[in-house]
């Protein structure tokens, strides 16, 4: 079973969002397909200005839905493809500005598991990921912060570590995501200058992820870390609207939790989580919850299946 | 999906802009009606020196000692500033009304501080160069740019002396050789008028104003096009014109516009008093009306009572069918945005941060004045007829918005929500329509092969006022209709000053 994702949620959500690909230790079996539905919801009143924390009356609490479809299918136990793609709804409760909404961004994800071990008792595995995304409409991201988007096709490279013994794990990931120039509606903006062009660079973009908890077969139980980092982009000017190509950074800790309620070669769980933004930049101090519930379709059909590794739901 | 390129640089529009080459150097330009000037001669320069004295060949060689071992970034200064002094100066001020248009973060208590021409530097910075302002500044700019190119062309025939790669043949001319004579330089001009304006519109800015206009300087000794002393007379006149023009700015009004608690709170009895709706503030906590009194300020193209002439007639009352009509009509459009509406608003938005509607038309008029080849005078003529429109039309638009002081479609129905900002001023009539309508007037004289291409901007900039739901459809229309009005007015002088 897969919570592919979840770190797209972990973001101020749409800001930075689709650019993550899965950071759990999971993998699907081979010719089993993990689907399902997921819906998040996140809200901020207070925003990072450059530095300084701030509330805006004239936007209230801007909150961010989304719901989307999630898949994870196992090409074989150790390599896997992931996808999903969200709709966004985005409001502000002050205010006259109207909100956005649409599909957002295809993603896209390669896991690779090329390393399991036997180590100290438990398991140590290692795994590489990469991920594209891309926008599937053509939506405004020049409208922060209400835009459901940022409209930049982006490519990712993680490597992925974890432990596992007896029921205790931990998870370190570090990600670098490359992020394409974007096109807005406007044909001058000004950064720290004046661009006479409707083309924005985009910084790319690191994060760091650790996650701990427990893992057995009917229930993961884990607290989790999250740091995202624009290497590049400028400041939010006093009392200025955010703009696509602004620095921002974020670190959000939080829980998720996934319990199989049907356990079984034609597996169903329920996903759920939360976290909190606790440092940021030019960014907003969300709150998110989520939840989802994943169906495993088994395509080994009546062959028996040995390919089934202790850890693969 | 092959879009990983390493290198993500994009170039600006007019990045690469080639060197200007004008078909016609406008020779007798110096004949041309100056704006605020007597007369080209009102400010006197002295004659230049000699070419064969030993001052103009250490110049001379100043120039060729400069050359020996020109750096990348050398020959970029050249190429940058070789497109034009107008053009190059124009984007500036662009940047810094962009820098500066940003509306003051609120105080504890819920006022509202003001910018403080004397203390530039602390928040709130001085000055938020909201449109108003900023077609203030254009306009200025462009004028004084204007009468000093008129004299520096005068000075140019009477002294004729030939530019330094014509004086001495071993001079590397990095830029397109020219007959018009070299004394005074017209960059020299335009960087001295543009710094001592920019001392008053922005002088807060002066490190960056300076850093540019050394750089444009030294562009032209790299070039080959001028010995330093071409350059210090431009500097020099340019100068002394724009404190012609900084003298009529501190007397136009334009520095009281703000107002203050009597005169807002006048706005709104006295629009009750006659019966109607005042506007109010959708802002928290509720800001003051932008620069209420800038209707009085002293216009360029007509004198105080043609203004007030050329204020329309009363919008539709609040409580008409009519303006019931005009209400819902901006709901239904609201209510389901499509992305080609909402393209149009974003468009042409130019609000918080941006170069605002004034400087967008502008940029419009900048790229075609740059495949049009026009003399750096003829450049500062048109930029002149055009940003003066617009300054213009921004003191008829805020006279009539503050004389009607009506309120904005979100008033009227809360329902409405907005696609874009609502501008913290009354609706009646449309800024951004009384701007373009000016603009393409005044631009499609100028350039007659595009005046349909010119009405049609216009008019999308002003539909997408009613597109982004803030405002009625008379004040976009009527707000073309005076802004047309306005633009006339430089149409009728462009027939008479000496240019065409």
């Amino acid at each position: 079973m897969t919570k592919i994702l979840l770190a797209l949620l972990i973001m101020l959500s749409p800001v930075i969002s689709s650019a993550q690909t899965d950071m759990d230790a999971i993998m699907m079996g081979k010719k089993r397909f993990c689907v399902g539905p997921m819906y998040s919801y996140s809200s901020w009143k207070e925003y990072w200005e450059g530095a300084l924390k701030r509330d805006n009356q004239n936007i209230g609490t801007v909150s961010t839905q989304m719901a989307g479809l999630m898949g994870n299918y196992g090409i074989t136990s150790k390599l896997n493809v992931l996808f999903s793609l969200p709709y966004v709804k985005t409001k502000a409760t002050a205010g006259t500005m109207q909100g956005m909404k649409g599909m957002q961004d295809l993603s896209l994800f390669v896991k690779w598991m090329p390393v399991e071990t036997e180590m100290l008792g438990g398991f140590f595995s290692l795994y590489g990921i990469g991920g594209l995304s891309f926008p599937v409409t053509n939506y405004v991201a020049d409208f922060l912060p209400l835009s459901i988007g940022l409209q930049s096709r982006t490519a990712s490279a993680r490597l992925m570590a974890d432990y596992q013994t007896g029921s205790f794990f931990v998870t370190a990931s570090a990600t670098y995501v490359l992020r394409d120039n974007i096109q807005i509606d406007r044909t001058a903006y000004y950064t720290t200058e004046l661009h006479l062009t409707n083309a924005v660079k985009m910084p790319d973009g690191a994060n760091f992820n650790f996650r701990t908890g427990i893992r057995n077969e009917r229930l993961i139980a884990e607290a989790v870390v999250n740091n995202w980092n624009t290497l590049g982009g400028f400041d939010i000017k006093r009392n200025d609207m955010p703009f696509p190509s602004n620095k921002m950074n974020a670190t959000t800790i939080g829980v998720n939790f996934k319990y199989v309620v049907l356990p079984g070669t034609n597996e169903v769980s329920l996903v759920a989580g939360a976290n909190t933004t606790i440092a940021g930049r030019n960014i907003g101090k969300s709150n998110t919850f989520y939840g989802s519930v994943f169906y495993v379709l088994d395509f080994n059909r009546k062959a028996k299946s040995s390919d089934q590794p202790a850890k693969t739901n | 999906m092959l879009f990983i390129g390493c290198n993500k640089d994009i170039a600006g529009r007019t990045d690469n802009t080639p060197s200007l080459n004008p078909a016609n150097t406008d020779v007798n330009a110096g004949t041309w009606k100056p704006i605020l000037l007597t007369g080209p001669a009102e400010f006197s320069i002295a004659a230049p020196i000699a070419t064969n004295t030993p001052e103009y060949i250490a110049q001379i060689n100043e120039i060729k000692s400069s050359q020996a071992d020109l750096t990348s970034e050398e020959r970029a200064i050249v190429k940058y500033w070789s497109a034009g002094a107008i053009l190059r100066w124009n984007e500036i001020l662009r940047d810094l009304v962009a820098k500066h248009n940003l509306p003051p973060y609120q105080n504890e208590d819920g006022t509202y501080p003001f910018p403080n021409a004397n203390n530039p530097l602390a928040y709130p910075l001085f000055p938020f160069s909201n449109p108003p302002y900023a077609a203030r500044a254009y306009g200025y700019v462009s004028a004084a740019q204007y009468d000093a190119l008129v004299a520096a062309w005068h000075y140019k025939k009477l002294y004729n002396r030939p530019a330094p790669y014509k004086v001495d043949a071993t001079i590397n001319l990095l830029v397109p050789q020219s007959d018009l004579p070299s004394y005074p330089s017209e960059d020299g001009v335009v960087a001295g008028t543009a710094v001592e304006m920019l001392k008053l519109l922005f002088p807060g800015d002066q490190d960056f104003v300076q850093q540019k206009a050394a750089e444009h300087k030294r562009a032209r000794i790299l070039s080959g096009a001028n010995v330093r002393s071409d350059i210090e007379a431009g500097e020099a006149l340019g100068k002394l014109v724009a404190q012609k023009f900084v003298t009529r700015a501190r007397g136009d009004r334009a520095g009281a516009a703000a107002g203050n608690q009597a005169v807002w709170t006048k706005l709104e009895t006295d629009c009750i008093a006659r019966g109607e709706t005042p506007w109010y503030s959708f802002e928290l906590p509720k800001r003051p009306p932008m620069l209420p009194l800038f209707g009085k300020a002293k216009a360029f193209l007509f004198d105080s009572l043609t203004a007030i002439s050329l204020r329309p007639g009363p919008p539709p009352p609040v409580n008409s069918q009519q303006m019931k009509d005009e209400t819902e009509e901006i709901y239904q459009l609201i209510k389901n945005p499509t992305r080609e509406r909402t393209r149009i608003v974003h468009f042409w938005a130019d609000g918080v941060a941006t170069y605002t509607p004034p400087g967008h038309w502008d940029a419009i008029a900048a790229e075609d004045f740059i495949s049009k080849n026009f003399s750096e005078v003829r450049w500062a003529r048109n930029m002149a007829l055009l940003n003066m429109s617009l300054m213009d039309a921004s003191i008829v638009c805020w006279d009539t918005k503050y004389f009607y002081f009506n309120p904005r479609p979100t008033q009227l129905n809360p329902a409405i929500k907005t696609l874009t900002g609502i501008p913290n001023f009354p609706a009646y009539i449309s800024g951004h329509s009384t701007f373009s309508g000016a603009a393409a007037a005044i631009l499609g004289h100028i350039i007659p092969e595009r005046a349909a291409q010119y009405n049609a901007m216009a008019d999308e900039a002003s539909l997408s006022r009613l597109y982004g739901g803030i405002h009625f459809k008379s004040d976009c229309n009527v707000g073309l209709d005076v802004g047309k009005k306005v633009g006339r007015y430089a149409v009728e002088r462009a027939k008479t000053d000496g240019a065409e």
